[in-house]
């Protein structure tokens, strides 16, 4: 032990940061650059701050956060591809009292499983929902998402698609009955800090049992965009924002009193 | 308690929240809508979820979460929506999640019609959506028969930790006739030691069926098959009528089992020697009654409400020792006594009077 961390562990210093104790001690298996992390790390230092830890429970996909389960230190399931908010709805409904979370990629919540989060919604139905908007299916490989930009190369548009991507904060803002909806970006701290704030804030709607509440956030691939890391966080702002624009689109009079 | 006039698929929702039942989630089709309206109306007025669910694949991926909490859970629906829930009922097969779920089969393939029939038998018994697996499958052959099974449905589901399925025919859903009901069962007031309830003073549960290796997933398939082999040991169920002495055995479960015992008693009023072996588990199917049978017979006639699907199981099980003859309608239809009388006069002279 160097003699300058001897003198530092006889001092009194304030913890600034630490592992969330709502996250696993565990080795990633996402890839390198991928903002995955980063949402989970957001997720879990939420669920320590509003001390919900042990009333958790948490749905994950089938896609790339398939094993988000495991990297929580929460209760944890899995659902069949795109079904987690009507697994979720299954959960809620017979403990009200737990906070019960969907974490969904894009390919998992705006594709095969269109239908289930467009009725948990139209219910308003008290879950959290997590969604990883990165334009693409990462777990198979790099095909096309329903979020895919036009033109935007995949293994299964290789000449670039044709037509629009779905924006699924847009389209689920519409209903009357929703509590909070918002869009937010992993591409710099700065929006870091304020897709926290969103996830903090969905997880409170939730304990004040206000309805249905989603946190989008715009998220890299790096291995299926062909980018490194940090072209990856590039692209995000450059090609995704003007597309996905960061926003709320629905904050309810009641969420808005919190 | 009393005998009262009850139409089958009210006595089936009525049976299941009796049975503890704390949440149900469905979805309307023909002919089991009776179902999910009467307990839409029981369920709020007792205090527990009843949800209407935007389709049976999201019904059954509800009960799956529902089933993660630890209660007592259920589905209904019919023949093209329990092809619709096959995904969800695999999904809960692999997670060693108890549930029920209640098929009043109607006619197919396809949109088919809502007609009473047997022509799920194969995907009933066969599996549970992709994998190896198979349910515990009850077959009612009376308005009293499914509200029984519906209790011991619910009761096994709890036992072995499997999945269960109460096979009603579109018969047995829609017809009416007298019925005693079971007493009303209190509600646990633990939850399993498997249900995800939040980690509070405990470690955290996690329900799933993801296993990368290869090793990992036999093992944990080599666990189900071992249930399974423990279910057909303990559970085989069935009923007899007449075959002590019979010559030729009728094979036959629910609605056609219940006709063909009126054809066999027909015959047995003008003294020749049928009798009827009927199935109450379509899985575990009752092998070791139907062996034993099978000895003294000099034919079997199996009959279905189908082109002959359970046909395959005794067929297995008679292995050739005797013949095995089929008589089955299709499509929403339903055979009258006469017409099995006459498929076993047939057998009569050609088998055992020949």
């Amino acid at each position: 032990m160097t003699d300058w961390l001897l003198e530092a562990t006889t001092t009194h210093m304030e913890t600034v940061y630490c592992m969330p104790q709502s996250l696993s001690a565990q080795p990633t298996h996402y890839c390198p650059g991928c903002t995955h992390g980063v949402a989970h790390r957001l997720l879990a230092e939420a669920l320590d701050e509003l001390n919900m830890r042990e009333r958790a429970i948490l749905v994950a996909p089938v896609g790339c956060a398939v094993f988000a389960y495991q990297y929580f230190e929460v209760d944890g399931c899995e659902a069949p591809h795109g079904r987690a908010p009507a697994m979720a709805t299954g959960l809620k409904r017979v403990q009200p009292d737990k906070i019960v979370i969907t974490y969904q990629g894009d390919g998992d919540l705006a594709s095969i499983g269109a239908g289930e989060i467009l009725h948990a919604a139209a219910r308003n139905e008290p879950i959290t929902v997590i969604f990883i908007n990165n334009a693409i299916y990462g777990m198979t490989g790099g095909q096309m998402a329903p979020t895919t930009l036009t033109g935007q190369r995949t293994t299964s548009s290789p000449f670039g698609r044709e037509g629009e991507p779905l924006r699924m904060s847009e389209l689920l803002a519409v209903l009357p009955q929703t509590a909070y909806i918002v869009r937010r970006s992993l591409h710099t701290p700065a929006h870091i800090r304020k897709a926290k704030k969103a996830i903090l804030t969905a997880l409170k709607v939730q304990q004040a049992g206000l309805g249905f509440s989603m946190v989008e956030l715009l998220s890299s691939c790096p291995t299926n965009w062909g980018l490194t890391p940090p072209e990856a966080l590039e692209w995000i702002e450059k090609h995704m924002l003007p597309v996905f624009p960061v926003g709320d689109y629905k904050v309810s009079e009641a969420v808005k009193e919190l | 308690m009393s005998r009262e006039l009850l139409k089958g698929n009210v006595a089936i929702a009525e049976a299941a929240l009796r049975a503890g039942m704390y949440a149900y989630f469905g979805y309307p089709i023909t002919p089991q809508t009776e179902l999910l309206e009467h307990l839409a109306r029981r369920m709020p007025e007792l205090g527990r979820v009843f949800l209407q669910a935007e389709s049976e694949i999201a019904a059954i991926n509800m009960v799956y979460g529902a089933a993660c909490a630890g209660v007592r859970t259920m589905t209904s629906s019919s023949s093209p929506g329990i092809s619709l829930m096959q995904e969800g009922l695999s999904y809960i097969a692999a997670s060693d999640l108890p549930c029920v779920v209640v098929d009043v089969m109607r006619g197919g393939p396809g949109l088919g019609n809502i007609l009473p029939s047997q022509g799920d038998y194969f995907q009933v018994t066969r599996s549970a959506g992709h994998g190896d697996y198979h349910p515990i499958v009850l077959a009612p052959a009376s308005v009293q028969e499914a509200v029984d099974l519906t209790v011991l449905a619910f009761d096994l589901a709890d036992q072995y930790r499997h999945l269960v399925i109460l096979a009603a025919d579109g018969l047995i859903g829609q017809m009416m006739e007298p019925a005693e009901l079971p007493p009303m069962r209190d509600l646990p007031t633990e939850r399993p030691d498997y249900a995800l309830t939040g980690a509070k003073g405990r470690p955290p549960r996690r329900i799933a069926s993801f296993y990368l290796q290869a090793e990992a997933e036999e093992a944990y398939n080599q666990k189900i098959q071992a249930r399974l082999a423990r279910i057909r040991q303990s559970e085989q169920r069935s009923v007899e009528y007449f075959t002590d002495d019979a010559q030729i055995l009728v094979v036959g479960y629910g609605s056609a089992g219940r006709i063909a015992l009126s054809a066999v008693q027909q015959l047995r009023e003008q003294g020749l020697p049928v009798g009827l072996f009927r199935p109450i588990t379509l899985y575990p199917f009752p092998e070791a009654r139907l062996r034993a049978l099978t000895a003294q017979a000099a034919a079997i006639l199996v009959v279905e409400m189908n082109a002959g699907q359970m046909l395959e199981d005794v067929r297995l099980v008679v292995a050739e020792r005797v013949p095995v003859h089929f008589y089955g309608r299709m499509g929403g239809a339903v055979p009258m006594p006469e017409e099995i009388v006459n498929a076993l006069r047939q057998i009569l002279q050609t088998e055992v009077l020949s």
